[in-house]
């Protein structure tokens, strides 16, 4: 579905096309000798239907890339596509639009509405687009998530785990090209953090969802299929069928600084 | 704490700024009002005392600064008697006359609607302040009837140079008249007359125009000799006046007139004060609500203070201290602000002709006093109520997530709610029982409780308000809508208290415009129910003119009749009497009075006709004698019939005779005149035009166009009271603008989280603009119903003194909540727009 060129030139290694990708990203705060690079020419692709992890230690740009991936941030240069859209090149309302019909997004912090019922809260972005939610998806949705004795309680009446399996649900239903997840079981129990990220994988087995989570929690990561490793602002590495241990191992040696972006080894 | 009250100050000025904001208004209001009224006083006192000369002597009770034109005169032979006095260093006999009015080139009357025109005789008498009354400036003396002076600023108005023909009219026997301009006189040291015109002719002029030319005079003014103190010279004049002249120095006589004026001034004063509460009440809304919003918003770090070991106390401090900054702050600029006020207050007298150019505008002491203690009182009142909620915060709230402040709960509110208004009720009812101010203090009151009362119910009274907004909104604007409808539903107390603001504002807007209608009402029904005449003769400027126009009306052959109606101030059993005087043939003619038997029966020289309801608050019946006591003495009269409220522009109607022996020169007010049978309304209209055309102070109209002029001047009257209570709106929305920003900042991650599920800035800023608008109308609507419950209460009460028609504007009522939705979409233009440039990213990982 995505033009020739786009393969052609990122030459991914599998047959899957490609969600987003992002080419030669920086990203600079400040200006001069305060500058800094908190991407530092980021070049990576993320396939459909797969899970991606993102992981580096605090400060390597993670966070960064998701947000100039997920629309919400923009690069000092570089270029971010998601699908075949340039979205580097578009204005803010370009933006809006493309986030409220492609996008999907899960936040550490649940970022519910307060004052919106659990279903009102998933069928948000599609309310505000002034659509309606399929209902046959809605159901598939809600069952996965098994949400439904609650969908007309609000937010403070819901645990935290509860509270985060909405804000999943809001981004998957209204079946968005990619869902964007930064660090979703930040807030979460072990027992609840099983809950959504063994969510997150049946939506990308089941219903050939495209996930990018950023996280730094090598059990997390664990539920993917693809880690990639940002240090300083650039990609050093990547795991795919990635086991807990071999990203934590992975993750030691980033943060005692042994890795000296070798993306070969992996 | 202290610095920490200061970084508090500094990190939230723009907060603060918008609920100072409102202390600076409702200051200004007060300091305006007593610098405005301080200036009038001053210009006032300065003519009076530029007048007044070391004694005065005058028939009792003529010639002051209120007195109405008095017909008494002193005769030619005491001025040679006083001038015998070794006393006196100089004897100035005066002659002036009332209702003398300059034309200006292009027929327009010199001067407008409202200001005195007046004539004097020149002399060089100096007054009391040791200058001249008046000093020649350029030109010469006038001389003869045919010649006059100006005053200064009467001719710079008009137009006039010397040389020029001036066109006048007089209230004496020329209706008309010209003279040539010889010369210019400066009034007074300071010179302006405070928007009066005066002409100067001279003596012999003067009394050939006004005094039948007999050698008599309105008074006289002496000069002591050098050593002779004021009371020396006036105990000496004396002995030498004939009875009813009276002889006063010049300080009583300043005094006594300063006394007048200061009692006008003290009721402008008051009235715009009124209107400067209304405005510090609503600002106090505004400022509860800040603090409050501002307490919580603040809940977690209160908290760590308290963690920390701050005691309430401590906190409880810092929040005041930070509200004392404030009110210090407001109160010092909106004292600069009230200087402001007070000249535009100058530049909207001066449109209803009160021209205060020359006056200086003082900030007094007691202003700046009176300033500081209501702002900072308000303030503090304001702010005390969120700063003990804020010392309530427990300390353990500080590790929680999400701090919710200790609210009293809304079953109190209701119960203190229900409380006050019952209070007000009572209040109300005692002061509609009670009389004079004291009565209008308890009505006051009582509603000021009511609408507290109210207020404090407002968010359980607003709820189904908002949900049927809601259900439009959620029609119309879809999922924004919704959200709109859920956010003014999410915190009522502070929805509630920013539209109260608004809905007191409103309330008193719909109160006057409900008795402003009714009265127009009354005034048509009256108008339509007791005036037989077809055509009415009356004063643009409600000022007296000569009877030389009704002269000549009643020669016209399409005339029956022309009643002339006359008008006086008097005062009964120490009450202030409206008193109007016709000749009972032409008021039978004129006039359709629901009075038993002929009215010529009842009606003649010697009798008293009152209105019903002046009857019996004075406990009057017919048959009693009433003491109406005129500037010229006092006449008893024989009570013979009342008259329902509203029939007559007066409550005690006398024949002429009796203001010409109360010593009231007779002057028309009216003129009410009757067609003779088959005469044609056009021939009588276009005969009476001829007459009336070259006078340019008075108008012929029929009894519609009569009723369209009274109403005129209530509508003038109801746009002078919406223009004051256009500032308490204004706080108003002030309060609208504050709240929604505070909910913006407290809801900066939602917002955030909105945009970046795909909420568009044009819906961001719609759903605050929706927002605005459901507080906007919520104010709107409970206000517009008090304003309502309100007008009919007062219009029943005083349903018996002329205003007997209710009257509800119910399309302007519905223009105010329209209008009022509009100011909600003014005032969330500033939130919605820093919404919707909140950075998306940053917005969502803002704590």
């Amino acid at each position: 579905m995505f033009g020739a060129t786009v393969a052609d030139s990122t030459a991914p290694a599998h047959d899957h096309s490609v969600a987003a990708r992002a080419v030669d990203l920086r990203k600079v705060y400040g200006e001069g000798d305060a500058a800094v690079a908190a991407l530092d020419g980021v070049s990576v692709n993320f396939a459909a239907g797969e899970f991606t992890a993102v992981m580096g230690p605090s400060g390597s740009g993670k966070s960064t890339l998701m947000h100039c991936l997920a629309a919400l941030d923009t690069a000092t240069s570089g270029q971010v596509f998601l699908g075949d859209t340039e979205i580097t090149r578009l204005d803010d309302k370009r933006l809006t639009t493309l986030r409220r019909d492609k996008i999907g997004f899960v936040f550490q912090a649940y970022n519910l509405v307060p004052t919106l019922t659990a279903q009102e809260n998933i069928e948000l972005p599609l309310a505000i687009a002034g659509r309606k939610p399929d209902q046959a998806w809605f159901d598939t949705v809600i069952d996965t998530v098994d949400l439904r004795s609650r969908l007309s309680h609000r937010p403070n009446e819901l645990s935290g785990g509860q509270q985060q399996r909405v804000a999943c649900a809001r981004a998957l239903v209204s079946s968005p090209d990619i869902v964007f997840a930064d660090e979703p079981t930040g807030n979460l129990d072990s027992a609840a953090s099983g809950e959504v990220l063994s969510f997150l994988r049946r939506s990308v087995d089941e219903h050939h969802q495209t996930i990018v989570m950023v996280t730094h929690d090598p059990i997390a990561a664990a539920y993917t299929d693809r880690v990639v490793f940002l240090d300083d602002g650039r990609v050093v590495d990547e795991i795919r069928e990635p086991t807990a241990d071999r990203v934590l191992e992975q993750m030691k040696m980033l943060s005692s600084g042994a890795v000296a972006g070798t993306p070969a080894e992996g | 704490m202290l610095r920490l009250t200061v970084r508090n100050l500094l990190a939230r000025k723009l907060r603060l700024a918008l609920s100072g904001f409102a202390i600076v208004l409702g200051v200004a209001f007060v300091a305006g009002s007593f610098i405005f009224t301080d200036a009038m006083s001053g210009a006032f006192s300065g003519i009076i005392k530029g007048t007044t000369a070391d004694v005065e002597v005058a028939p009792k009770g003529a010639n002051d600064f209120d007195s109405l034109q008095d017909r008494r005169t002193v005769p030619a032979e005491i001025v040679d008697k006083l001038a015998g006095l070794t006393e006196a260093e100089s004897v100035h006999p005066y002659n002036q006359q009332q209702g003398v009015y300059v034309i200006d080139p292009n027929g327009d009357l010199v001067g407008g609607s409202g200001p005195p025109g007046l004539a004097f005789n020149y002399s060089d008498t100096v007054a009391i302040t040791g200058e001249p009354i008046l000093s020649l400036t350029e030109g010469e003396l006038p001389s003869g009837t045919g010649e006059i002076a100006l005053e200064e600023s009467t001719a710079e108005r008009a137009g006039y140079h010397i040389g020029d023909e001036v066109e006048l009219v007089t209230a004496g026997r020329n209706p008309t008249m010209t003279a040539t301009l010889t010369g210019l006189m400066r009034f007074g040291s300071a010179g302006g007359l405070g928007g009066a015109t005066l002409v100067l002719f001279d003596t012999q002029a003067m009394q050939e125009l006004f005094f039948n030319g007999e050698d008599v005079y309105s008074g006289i003014s002496l000069t002591a000799a050098e050593g002779v103190s004021q009371e020396e010279l006036r105990d000496a004049a004396q002995p030498l006046l004939p009875p009813g002249v009276r002889a006063r120095t010049g300080d009583d006589a300043a005094a006594a007139n300063e006394a007048g004026i200061e009692e006008i001034l003290g009721f402008i004063n008051t009235f715009l004060l009124v209107f400067a509460g209304v405005s510090l009440v609503v600002g106090t809304f505004l400022i509860i609500n800040t603090f409050s919003i501002l307490v919580a918003q603040r809940s977690r770090e209160l908290a760590l203070l308290r963690a920390l070991g701050a005691s309430r106390r401590q906190v409880n401090r810092s929040v005041l201290a930070e509200a004392l900054a404030v009110g210090l702050l407001g109160s010092t600029i909106g004292i600069a602000v009230g200087y402001l006020l007070a000249l535009g207050l100058k530049a909207l007298f001066a449109f209803f002709g009160l021209d205060l150019s020359g006056a200086s505008f003082p900030i007094t002491l007691r202003t700046v006093l009176v300033s500081y203690a209501v702002g900072l009182v308000v303030t503090m009142i304001a702010a005390y109520l969120p700063a003990r909620r804020a010392a309530r915060i427990a300390p353990v709230a500080a590790m929680r997530d999400d701090v919710a402040l200790p609210e009293s709960s809304l079953r109190r509110r209701l119960i203190v709610g229900a409380v006050m208004v019952v209070a007000g009720v009572g209040l109300m009812v005692l002061g509609f029982a009670g009389e004079g101010e004291s009565g209008l203090a308890l009505i006051g009151a009582g509603m000021l409780a009511i609408l507290i009362g109210v207020a404090l119910m407002s968010p359980v009274l607003g709820r189904p308000l908002i949900h049927g907004l809601g259900a439009i909104y959620r029609r119309v604007f879809g999922t924004v809508g919704s959200l709109a409808t859920e956010n003014s539903l999410r915190n009522p107390r502070r929805t509630a208290a920013t539209a109260s603001a608004l809905m007191i504002g409103l309330t008193l807007v719909a109160l006057m415009s409900i008795l402003g209608q009714s009265a127009s009402a009354s005034t048509d029904k009256a108008i339509r129910e007791s005036l037989t005449s077809e055509y009415v003769v009356s004063n643009v400027v409600g000022a007296p003119f000569s009877p030389k126009i009704a002269e000549q009306i009643r020669e016209l052959p399409q005339v029956e009749t022309v009643a002339q109606f006359r008008t006086a101030q008097a005062e009964v059993d120490g009450s202030f009497a409206f008193v109007g005087a016709v000749d009972p043939n032409g008021f039978a003619e004129a006039f359709d009075l629901p009075i038993p038997g002929a009215v010529t029966a009842v009606f003649r020289p010697g009798t008293v006709l009152v209105e019903a309801s002046t009857a019996e608050q004075g406990g009057y019946e017919v048959g009693d004698t009433i003491p109406l006591e005129l500037q010229g003495g006092t006449v008893k009269l024989e009570l013979t019939a009342t008259y329902p409220p509203g029939a007559l522009p007066a409550n005690y109607l006398v024949t002429p005779d009796t203001l010409i022996k109360g010593g009231l020169e007779p002057l028309d007010s009216m003129l009410f005149i009757t067609k003779a049978p088959g005469a044609a309304d056009a021939d009588l209209r276009s005969a009476v035009d001829k007459i009336t055309s070259q006078i340019p102070t008075v108008t012929l109209k029929d009894p519609q166009e009569f009723a369209a002029e009274q109403k005129e001047q209530i509508n003038l009257f109801l746009y002078l009271i919406y223009a004051l209570l256009g500032l308490a709106v204004i706080i108003a929305v002030l309060g609208i603008v504050n709240t929604l920003a505070l909910s913006v900042i407290e809801r900066t991650r939602e917002v955030g989280l909105l945009r970046a599920v795909g909420l568009s800035r044009r819906q961001l800023r719609r759903m605050v603009r929706l927002e605005s608008v459901a507080i906007a109308v919520l104010g709107a609507v409970l206000g517009v119903l008090m304003g309502i419950a309100f007008g009919v209460a007062l219009q029943r009460a005083i349903a018996d003194q002329g205003i007997d028609v209710l009257s509800i504007p119910w399309l302007r009522l519905a223009v105010f909540v329209v209008l009022a939705a509009l100011v909600g979409v003014l005032a969330a233009v500033l939130p919605a727009r820093r919404a919707a440039r909140l950075n998306v990213l940053r917005a969502i990982t803002t704590e």
